[in-house]
């Protein structure tokens, strides 16, 4: 029987829970790295023992742990993200020219063909690359020459923190950045493009700008790379050409501002949300804890609510807070800002509560081996 | 031997419950030097207290010895001797925070 693992940051260390395919009964370990923020937490898909964490403090600033036996032993690796050359500047809130200073590595993405190459995507916006698994880190400087200087931080920072990668062709990449938008590269990150035609956000000078669009999360369906999801700011998006083309998809959303977006395991045209009431209030609907769910790419929503809090619930899910897994029945998770971490084992029609007092969830992962 | 007394997120960190002794062989000693060597013995510990390339100090940690502050005196500049010949530890504080 194979063995499901939650990889888990959260505001105050990471988690690992644990369970079987019938995904009841959950052991959870942690935390690790107590009252650290762990950004991100993931394992290779090439080596489900092969973990990394992501942990940043405001005190004591970046560590990337790398473990090799699935959490038992950790040890740091490089926390050097320098960017290439004289890196210039970018807008700061005050519309003034602003160092580019490195912050934080909001995500990791490993390769899916190489166990020692990953891509971490940083605050201030930028991409970076190890082929050693983790010892030295080389940024792919040629995103920021997409008008970079021009990029604005959003509230949240100005975060690179989707990086999706084709699993059909390894030199075409996705990334998304906060308040700046999508990107793609067809050279393996060597050189990329702006893909936002066709958004549209109200909240910046020209509301279908090349660039500025705060993109919040992108997925894919590993077998149909060329169909990507998009939660924005505002608005839940599709595009079926590589992000040539976005067509908005939100239909009968109570609220079409969110963070997370993922697409079913099996079925590619089963994509989920979770609708926040607003930018400003950054909880759900009427109190009410709802995934979305559109069993046909978009525009038609089912509210799925069964096992999940439908009155008094006030917390936010986090973009990088929610992950499918690959078992027969697709098993959904998220985390919330509550400290409570939901999965349904069937799709999403069920849900249970296997914790419910984490610290804030920041992340999300899942393995099945 | 220096004696360096940590915040409790990084002795976790470096799974140590006491003060962590360094070995400079240096007749006086900087709290360079006395990073240097801690980054060198502790890997977990690089760029913990200073940004690993600039070297800058971490705008919230603070050196505290012999009861005097020494977060923005010269780093390359000697430590009290007492901090050298360990009789008195170097603390190293991060900026308190409440909520």
């Amino acid at each position: 029987m194979s063995t499901v693992r939650l990889l888990v940051g959260t505001k105050k260390g990471a988690f690992i829970l644990t369970s079987n395919e019938q995904r009841k009964d959950w052991d959870v370990t942690g935390p690790l790295f107590g009252g650290f923020e762990i950004y991100h937490f993931i394992g290779s898909p090439l080596d489900p023992k092969r973990l990394y964490a992501s942990q940043c403090s405001e005190w004591f600033g970046q560590i990337i742990h790398r473990s090799d036996d699935a959490g038992q032993e950790w040890y740091p690796v490089s926390n050097e993200f320098k960017y290439q050359g004289d890196p210039g500047t970018h807008k700061w809130y005050d519309g003034s020219d602003k160092p580019w200073e490195f912050k934080r590595i909001w995500h990791i993405e490993p390769s899916r063909v190489d166990v020692d190459t990953l891509f971490a995507g940083a605050e201030d916006a930028a991409l970076f690359k190890t082929t050693d698994g983790g010892k030295s880190w080389v940024e792919l400087a040629g995103l920021r020459d997409i008008q970079g200087h021009d990029w604005q931080p959003g509230a949240g920072g100005l975060c690179l923190h989707t990086i999706l990668i084709d699993p059909e062709n390894a030199n075409r990449m996705y990334v998304a950045i906060s308040a700046a938008g999508a990107f793609r590269s067809d050279d393996a990150g060597q050189h990329w493009r702006p893909i936002n035609q066709g958004l549209r956000s109200e909240y910046i000078p020209e509301p279908e700008a090349e660039i500025g669009h705060c993109v919040h999360r992108l997925a894919m369906h590993p077998t149909r790379p060329d169909v990507l999801f998009m939660q924005k700011h505002w608005d839940v998006m599709r595009s079926d050409n590589g992000g040539e083309q976005w067509t908005e998809v939100s239909g009968n959303l109570p609220s079409d501002f969110g963070f997370p977006i993922a697409v079913h395991s099996h079925e590619p045209e089963t994509i989920y949300v979770i609708p926040i009431k607003s930018d400003s209030e950054h909880y759900p609907p009427e109190g009410k804890l709802r995934v979305y769910r559109s069993r046909g790419g978009g525009n038609e929503w089912e509210a799925l609510t069964h096992g999940l809090p439908q009155e008094h619930c006030y917390v936010n899910i986090l973009r990088d807070a929610m992950a499918v897994d690959s078992c027969d029945q697709c098993g959904i998770y998220f985390g919330t800002t509550g400290g409570q971490v939901y999965a349904s084992s069937d799709g999403g029609d069920h849900w249970q509560a296997i914790v419910r007092d984490l610290p804030a969830v920041l992340s999300v992962e899942v393995q099945v081996f | 031997m220096v004696f360096i007394e940590l915040p409790p997120q990084l002795k976790t960190l470096i799974k140590q419950n006491e003060a962590v002794g360094l070995t400079i062989s240096k007749p006086e000693v900087s709290l360079t030097h006395v990073i240097d060597q801690l980054e060198h013995d502790y890997p977990a510990l690089k760029g913990t207290l200073r940004d690993p390339i600039t070297k800058k100090r971490r705008p919230k940690i603070r050196f505290f010895a012999c009861q005097k502050d020494y977060t923005f005196h010269d780093p390359h500049a000697p430590l009290p001797q007492v901090v050298r010949d360990g009789q008195e530890p170097l603390l190293v504080v991060g900026a308190i925070s409440g909520g």
